[in-house]
């Protein structure tokens, strides 16, 4: 087990360079020069060339890539060319927010998605499997920007009961958890509800039912931990999705995480800052796959790692 | 079995239909049949014919809708069929289990066998966690597979086919049942692990005196094993007797076509042909012949036949024949 987890880090490393080389050279096929955002419109072209040799963007691509991996080797990731704080600085802020709201989020998704996916699937066709269609349906369908604002005009505008954005306490952490994990949720809900069916109908089933097993021990320990293994597929993808791609409930809620952070920067062309940023939610991407790999083989004895 | 011992389950006028799209399906239709404390009752038929059904229907496993059981099912003078859902799960693996055909699929892949054997007695001995793990672990030992102790902790994918059939067995007889609804027990298995399962099933049954409803397609078996037997068709009983009088004198026509169909090395038939076949296939269930439902297969079909169901005709005490040339 250790052995295969040594060997999956290993891994990460090529998987990083890959994504570093091709992020390091879409990035600079993008339109627009960053010197010249940064020396603003009325530069010269002097100076201009003056920013754009601080940056070493002079230099040819390949020497460019060449002294950003030997600057990644030593965990170097640069200055950031818009606000001049070392790009390690700037995620090593933003990271724990980022984390904390994904977190929060994919935790509520779980909590609420998987029992409503159970509920359903215990009674397919009643009207507590209705509700539950149609409150996914709502989940999945609704934009997050508009969820997020409407719930801004409702608990914190007309209401009052939590803060519209920012961080702090805790109270700063719902609104924009929730409108997060609305689509998760609805997506959860529904994986969990057609796993559980299955599940439901195997032989095992009916062999536990015949061993006169109770109804919640049927469903808990003899179907739901069969149903896991695509429910966790589902909640690992979905919560490295939230890990990188907040975004929209960031802007909402002016929540100061790495989403806004990598906006931000593109607008700016700010080429380091941009490089760091994606290969941080590359490197939690793979680690969040292994973790998941690893839950696999903890809930399935049919999958080892050895 | 006289009729001074009083039978354990007594099935009467027990109809299984399922509510489908296509129409009501008759899966079983109004059959009656008595189970003896610690006989083995053979149940025959081609596949289709009601036998799982008319199991699965006795452990109330069928999910109503779309099934629909009707009739009476007594066991120990109770009715089955009028219990609530917490007096019927007291009534499944402790009194009554189940062997199930496929035991690929019938166990569960994420627990360990001893856990799946120690649940059920757990459940219905009121056994602590480690007395009902030892209680696994010696029931392993019962049904002779090696090292019961390391592989009580196995899960179901590390033991053969044969293996996995013994701890379906072992699971089965964990609380001692009075009886077990063993539906094609060695079907998914090959020849020579189906007679060591047979033995032991054999053997455990005069252990435990478990009376065994015996579900299977394979006369061999039943030869071998059950005392009685009872031969479906097309959801009908359409004969029972005693082992050895139904093989020296079937009196059913379909009952003369299953024997007739087992191959025997060096005899032919009339038209040269090693293998006998009954000609034509079993009805749907949705359209069903009218009269005999043998009729349209039947070598001695008469006009009679086509018109009108035929009557059950009692020939002794367990000797019976739904046909109208026995009538």
């Amino acid at each position: 087990m250790l052995h295969y987890v040594a060997k999956r880090l290993l891994f990460t490393i090529p998987v990083l360079i890959g994504i570093s080389l091709l992020l390091f050279f879409m990035l600079r096929m993008l339109p627009g020069d960053p010197a010249q955002v940064l020396a603003g419109q009325m530069a010269t072209p002097e100076e201009i060339q003056t920013i754009r040799q601080q940056l070493g963007l002079d230099r040819p691509i390949h020497i460019q890539y060449a002294s950003f991996l030997g600057r990644l080797a030593r965990l170097d990731l640069g200055l950031s060319a818009r606000t001049q704080n070392p790009v390690i600085q700037e995620i090593w802020a933003r990271l724990p927010n980022t984390i904390l709201l994904a977190m929060t989020a994919i935790s509520l998704a779980c909590l609420f998605g998987i029992p409503a996916g159970i509920l359903s699937a215990v009674r397919p066709y009643s009207w507590i499997d209705y509700i539950v269609t149609i409150a996914a349906l709502f989940g999945i369908s609704m934009p997050v920007f508009w969820l997020g604002l409407m719930l801004v005009v409702v608990f914190s505008v007309i209401l009052k009961w939590l803060p519209a954005g920012g961080t702090g306490g805790w109270q700063h952490v719902i609104l924009p958890s929730i409108t997060l994990a609305s689509f998760v949720v609805a997506f959860i809900a529904r994986m969990t509800r057609a796993t559980m069916l299955e599940a439901l109908s195997q032989d095992y089933t009916t062999t536990a039912r015949s061993k006169g097993l109770t109804e919640k021990t049927i469903i808990i320990k003899h179907a739901l931990r069969n149903a896991l293994i695509p429910i966790i597929t589902v909640v690992g993808l979905q919560f490295g999705l939230l890990l990188g791609g907040a975004v929209l409930t960031e802007t909402v809620f002016a929540w100061p995480g790495l989403g806004r952070l990598i906006v931000d920067s593109i607008l700016a062309r700010d080429y380091s800052m941009i490089q760091g940023t994606i290969l941080i939610f590359g490197l939690l991407y793979t680690l969040v796959n292994l973790a998941v790999d690893l839950i696999y083989a903890f809930v399935d004895p049919r999958i080892r790692y050895d | 079995m006289s009729s001074q011992t009083k039978p354990l389950l007594s099935i009467t006028d027990l109809k299984t239909c399922f509510h489908t799209l296509d129409g009501v399906v008759n899966a079983v239709d109004d059959i009656q049949f008595d189970v003896y404390p610690g006989e083995t009752l053979g149940l025959v038929g081609e596949s289709g014919c009601g036998k799982s059904v008319t199991a699965l229907s006795v452990l109330r496993l069928l999910r109503c809708p779309p099934a629909e059981i009707t009739g009476k099912i007594c066991f120990e003078n109770r009715n089955l069929l009028e219990l609530n859902s917490e007096e019927m799960r007291n009534i499944r693996g402790k009194d009554i289990s189940m062997i199930f055909q496929e035991p690929m699929t019938s166990l569960n892949p994420v627990l360990t066998i001893g856990e799946q054997i120690a649940e059920a007695a757990r459940n219905h001995k009121r056994m602590t966690r480690q007395e009902a793990w030892r209680w696994a672990v010696e029931m392993l030992r019962m049904v002779q597979i090696p090292g019961p102790n390391t592989r009580a902790r196995d899960y179901p994918h590390r033991l053969s086919g044969g293996m996995r059939q013994r701890a379906v067995i072992a699971m089965a007889l964990s609380c001692n049942p009075k009886l077990i609804m063993a539906d094609e027990p060695t079907t998914a298995l090959d020849v020579t692990i189906q007679a060591q399962i047979m033995n032991l099933m054999v053997h455990l049954k005069e252990e435990f005196k478990t009376a065994i409803v015996l579900i299977t397609h394979n006369l061999g078996i039943i030869a071998e094993m059950a005392s009685r037997v009872i031969v479906m068709y097309a959801g009908k009983i359409v004969e029972e007797a005693p082992i050895q009088e139904l093989f020296k004198d079937p009196r059913h026509p379909y009952t003369k076509g299953l024997l007739g169909s087992i191959p025997v090395i060096g005899r032919k038939d009339k038209t040269g042909r090693y293998l006998q076949e009954i000609p034509g296939i079993v009805p749907s269930p949705l359209d069903m012949p009218v009269g005999c439902r043998f009729n349209p297969r039947c070598p001695k079909v008469m006009d009679r036949c086509k018109k009108e169901e035929p009557p059950m005709v009692r020939q002794g005490e367990h000797r019976r024949v739904l046909c109208w040339l026995e009538a």
